[in-house]
């Protein structure tokens, strides 16, 4: 097995700053450095989240105290999440091989790059008033930045941290459901600052925030390191054998593909996100349509808020706990928790126990955030650690489908109850049972998953090649 | 010695990391906590 000080060595080849080699952990490094360099990058596109506080001062730019005519339609303004999330599946999918070959820093830069950029086209967007170049650079290019950025710490902290993958893509992945919490205020106040009586200061605030984010995410990609190749944590021994659903294998990126393990997982999470995207969008309308003059607008907002905090604790407790009880055992309790509570949420409604629909949306919402933590170390567990980010990115792709499935399921369903004359209060009812039915499917794709074929395991001269050299590329079992 | 030195810078830049990124994540759960309390009011 490599040590550290080998590693040193090997380090110091002549190559450029951002490549792989450049990466590799000298001596005395400490892996602890490396969740807070995703968290660098996971906190600033987390930024996506909190993109509903430009919407309201984008549609008064002419206007200033109300909208013009000319102003942007919240309409159109939606497109632009829209398109982000599009690319960010899209980037992810298509770039995760370049990202697990690159490296990290590679990656992280990149996507700086990008998020950054991003902000200042959507700026020169806002100068102009050309609602397309902010399409472009919010996105396409910040959902670029959005999906490499995403995928890019994913295989380093897991080969950091084999002793408890779980935890340690759990730590990035909260770190983007938590970057609203930072880029929510900290754009209202720049707002504040930048506005006056006779300007909207959105193209201010949007060259501030590409400047604060491009300075955090490039720390983070000067900090971040890989692992010497066979490196292994003090004290952590591999399993001999490999452990039923946990392989000791590697899967080549475009192999992986071909496994039904894949697309059952693909299922597992997109149904998942779907029950959890749904009601995330409409929890304040919900709550407000289902209590009647218990819930206030007021209420409603720190119920959402509450909502945020569980998305982004669930996202580090979910991922940590699977590292104990195993992937497949968490996505049950995902499936079967999950649908005892939306089955409760009707229950809750006809009682008017406010506090019990408050607790089940709270553990819903948290499990919503637990899917996408978990899944990274569940990929692993299938297709071993080598392409696993590229796997992953791949498997991002269920996430886009899933943000189009949830709202639309919840919107629709509630449009055909109060058309066909349900009461408001009880228009959800229906949604809620339907979740409930996805969340069955998804416990039977979940059972369905079994080891990967060895006819789809990267060959032995290969992959001991691929770990000798991590910036090797890998080649196809030939299947 | 020196290894003892590289042993303490390493732990120091650690907590710096985390602070980095911890100190502003602490302040917007905390804005966002302030908020949500307005749902028991």
């Amino acid at each position: 097995m490599a040590t550290i000080e080998e590693a040193g060595r090997l380090s110091g080849s002549a190559t450029g700053f951002l490549d792989r080699e450049r990466t590799i952990a000298r001596p005395g490094f400490s892996r602890w450095m490396v969740p807070p360099a995703a968290l660098c990058v996971h906190l600033c596109i987390g930024q996506a989240y909190a993109l509903s506080v430009f919407n309201l001062p984008m549609t008064k730019l002419i206007g200033i105290s109300q909208s013009a005519p000319a102003d942007w339609k919240l309409t159109e303004l939606g497109w632009i999440f829209s398109i982000a999330m599009v690319f960010l599946g899209c980037s992810a999918a298509v770039f995760g091989r370049w990202v697990e070959e690159g490296g990290p820093r590679k990656a992280m830069f990149t996507a700086a790059l990008l998020w950054a950029g991003g902000f200042f086209v959507s700026a020169l967007g806002v100068y102009l008033h050309n609602l397309w170049l902010i399409y472009l650079g919010y996105g396409v290019l910040g959902g670029c930045g959005l999906g490499i950025g995403y995928i890019s710490p994913v295989s380093t902290l897991i080969k950091w941290f084999p002793d408890r993958p779980g935890m340690a893509t759990g730590m990035a992945i909260m770190g983007f459901g938590g970057g609203a919490f930072i880029a929510s205020p900290l754009s209202v106040w720049l707002l504040g600052q930048f506005t006056t009586p006779s300007h909207i200061g959105v193209m201010e605030t949007f060259i501030v925030l590409g400047c604060v984010y491009f300075c955090f995410m490039i720390v983070g990609s000067i900090i971040v390191r890989v692992p010497p190749p066979g490196w292994a944590p003090k004290g952590y021994v591999a399993p001999k054998t490999a452990s039923r659903l946990i392989t000791r294998n590697d899967v080549y990126v475009y192999d992986a593909l071909k496994t039904p393990q894949f697309w059952l997982i693909w299922w597992v999470l997109c149904l998942n996100v779907t029950a959890g995207i749904g009601v995330l969008g409409q929890a304040s309308a919900m709550s407000q349509e289902m209590f009647p003059g218990h819930i206030t607008p007021v209420a409603a907002a720190g119920f959402v808020g509450l909502m945020s905090l569980f998305n982004m604790g669930g996202r580090f407790a979910w991922a940590s706990t699977s590292d104990y009880i195993g992937r497949r055992n968490t996505y049950f309790v995902f499936m079967v928790l999950g649908f005892a509570l939306y089955c409760t949420v009707p229950y809750a409604g006809s009682t008017g126990s406010v506090v019990l629909f408050v607790l089940c949306f709270l553990v819903i919402i948290s499990m919503y955030g637990g899917g996408f933590a978990t899944v990274p170390a569940y990929l692993r567990d299938m297709f071993g650690s080598r392409y696993v980010g590229a796997i992953h990115g791949m498997l991002l792709t269920a996430w886009s489908a899933a943000g189009i499935f949830g709202p639309v399921l919840v919107n629709y369903i509630r449009e055909y109850q109060i058309e066909h004359g349900v009461p408001k209060a009880q228009a959800y009812n229906a949604t809620m049972y339907i979740m409930a039915g996805l969340l069955v499917v998804g416990f039977i794709c979940n059972f369905m998953v079994k080891a990967v074929n060895p006819r789809f395991h990267m060959k032995d001269d290969e992959a001991e090649r691929a770990a000798r050299d991590v910036g090797a590329v890998g080649k196809p079992a030939g299947v | 010695m020196q290894i003892e030195n590289q042993d303490s810078w390493m732990k120091l830049k650690v907590a710096l990391a985390w602070g980095f990124v911890g100190i502003p994540l602490l302040w917007g759960v905390l804005q966002t906590l302030s908020n949500a309390m307005k749902l028991f009011q």
